[in-house]
């Protein structure tokens, strides 16, 4: 029963979900909102699974001072700062003027931000080795990036601009992009829609299992 | 002295001229332009209203001919200002005001209607200080349709590989043998495995960044299934940190039973699997200090991604981990494949299982997918050649 009740549901929920794509006449269209209600209902009460364990695996790491377990600390205040503050603030918490948007603004934004901000080094670094003329597909790769990265700046304009027309940097550019790239593109979106429509009727008719503590 | 006086009263008398000029100048047009403005633009006409098609019902499509004043262009010489759409349930009755579109448009959506009631519109051309009204359109009623026929060939396309996989499912129950070609990254997971199992190091799996909602991480749990499997025969030590509950609790079940199956229940432990947080980078910004502290073996990434891919694959490349990444997402594709040793491009990422198990019930659904990309293969070719000819739209063509 464990195993079959997650399946029949899914296998029901899935069916008729294709249904409503075809089917837009009352009572159909009404499934679609219905079980999307279910889901967030499901995933509301999973939040405070996450939540509980969070705490409960940074107070192991804590507790029995296991690599990283100063980290732990940070967590749990971290943790607690926020829902004290947050209730403190009561309804409309997270309006600007209060402490918890305070707190939000000067800790929690910066952070996110620097987070994000390193990944401009990262592309540097990878870009240094994926440009790497080892052989002849990475030289052609090289030869592009560096066409469509000077074909993206005014000083790759300047360079080619003695050039005919259609020899111009930015024009190449465009050329590498439109079709070389549109091409590649495609045929991997199109195999990832193929992927889904087969790996969904599996999930659907129950041959794969695994995500609902299957075989 | 005199000649100083006569010079002033000529001055004075020229600047008295040249203002007498100046103000005819700016006096005579006003008239003319404010007649202009106060004559009401000329009515849109041809207003048609009918039921839009392959809905559930309430709303109606309202088109009509723009006034012959309107240039079509929001300008302060377009004579019309906008429009405004009028609702009536009598031909003759109180119109209510719907809702008000800018110069030049030509049509409106009314998603208020009631089904199964007739409706009038009237179209009101706005000037700048006066109007003009349409006649009514004809009544016309919202009906909920049954079937959407705009998404025919989608149904049809659908069913085709719906039955094709299902055929071939069928055909691998009987044991006839399917050639499925070699995925590299898939072959490399048992030497992953079997390295971090050699350096006593830990194997993270990253399940993406999205629910259960989404097939990627369908698809990123379902291999973990697998690889929770070489784990369990390896003994290796297996981590897997979620940026969601559901996926956390689905991880857990997955990784429960992939060692019930490999005959060591004793090896799994809850804790192998646990929440940080949704956050995108918050999320990041822990799995990098798991990676920097740990220093995993191997990495596993195989779900849906975004920006935080290439910052999650440099720092286990940083790390000197061996990375094996998947993922349906066509922007994140490059990152990997510039920082992780193996990729699962697009749709390997959803071969994957089927592939590691050797399943042939699942072994069958990937040979039913080729199908599809026969269709598509086809499409394109014909496409192409009719482009190349100069057939642009083949209803004209075949006309």
């Amino acid at each position: 029963m464990r195993r079959e009740v997650p399946l029949a549901i899914t296998a029901i929920v899935g069916f008729t979900l294709i249904v409503v794509y075809f089917i837009p006449h009352p009572p159909f269209n009404h499934f679609r909102n219905f079980f999307e209600d279910l889901f967030f209902i499901v995933a509301a009460f999973a939040i405070w699974l996450g939540c509980l364990n969070l705490l409960k695996v940074n107070a192991d790491r804590f507790y029995f001072k296991r690599k990283g377990w100063p980290f732990a600390i940070v967590v749990w205040f971290g943790f607690f700062l926020m829902v004290i503050v947050g209730f403190w603030d009561g309804r409309g918490f997270m309006n600007p003027g209060t402490t918890f948007y305070y707190l939000y603004d000067i800790l929690y934004y910066p952070l996110n931000a620097t987070m994000f901000s390193i990944l401009a080094f990262f592309v540097a670094s990878a870009s240094y080795r994926a440009f790497r003329a080892r052989n002849k597909e990475a030289t052609m790769l090289l030869v592009a990036a560096m066409v469509v990265m000077l074909g993206r700046v005014p000083f790759g304009y300047y360079l080619s601009s003695w050039l005919p027309e259609g020899w111009r940097l930015g024009n190449i550019t465009d050329w590498v992009m439109d079709f070389p790239q549109t091409a590649g593109q495609r045929a991997i979106m199109i195999g990832i829609a193929l992927g889904i429509v087969s790996s969904s009727l599996r999930v659907l008719l129950g041959l794969e299992r695994t995500f609902a503590s299957g075989e | 002295m005199r000649p100083r006086i006569s010079t002033q009263t000529s001055n004075k008398t020229y600047a008295l001229i040249l203002s007498i000029l100046i103000l005819s100048f700016l006096l005579i047009p006003i008239p003319v332009l404010a007649q202009q403005d106060t004559l009401p633009p000329s009515p849109p006409t041809e207003v048609k209203a009918e039921d839009t098609p392959n809905d559930a019902g309430g709303s109606i499509t309202i088109i009509w001919k723009k006034s012959a004043d309107d240039i079509g262009v929001v300008r302060d010489d377009n004579k019309v200002k906008g429009y405004e759409i009028l609702r009536s349930t009598r031909t003759d009755g109180e119109y209510e005001l719907l809702g008000k579109t800018t110069a030049g448009a030509e049509s409106y959506f009314d998603s208020h209607a009631r089904n199964n009631i007739d409706y009038f519109y009237k179209i009101r051309a706005l000037g700048l200080v006066s109007l003009s009204e349409s006649l009514p359109s004809q009544p016309v009623k919202a009906k909920a349709q049954w079937v959407d026929w705009s998404r025919k060939y989608t149904f049809l396309l659908a069913l085709i590989l719906a039955l094709s996989i299902v055929y071939f499912i069928n055909q691998s129950k009987t044991g006839k043998e399917l050639f499925i070609r070699k995925i590299a990254g898939l072959e490399a997971v048992t030497d992953a495995v079997g390295r971090a199992t050699e350096m006593g190091r830990k194997i993270f799996y990253i399940p993406g960044i999205s629910d259960m909602d989404n097939m990627q991480t369908i698809a990123g749990v379902t291999i973990l299934g697998q690889v929770a499997k070489i784990t369990a025969e390896y003994e290796a030590k297996l981590e897997v940190p979620t940026s969601r509950s559901l996926v956390m609790v689905s991880c857990r079940e997955t990784i429960k039973e992939a060692y019930s199956n490999a005959g060591r229940p004793d090896l799994f432990n809850e804790n192998m699997v646990y929440y940080l947080t949704d956050d995108q980078f918050g999320y990041t910004a822990a799995v990098d200090g798991l990676f920097v502290r740990e220093k995993p073996a191997a990495i596993f990434f195989q779900g849906q991604f975004y920006a935080e891919s290439l910052i999650l694959a440099e720092t286990g490349n940083y790390v000197g981990a061996i990375q094996i990444a998947g993922t349906g997402q066509p922007a994140q594709l490059p990152f990997f494949v510039a920082a992780c040793d193996y990729t699962l491009i697009g749709e390997e990422l959803f071969a994957a299982s089927a592939y590691l198990s050797r399943d042939p019930k699942l072994l069958g659904s990937l040979k039913g997918q080729d199908v599809g990309k026969f269709i598509f293969l086809f499409f394109i070719l014909v496409g192409s050649i009719l482009l190349a000819f100069g057939v642009y739209d083949l209803r004209v063509f075949l006309r």
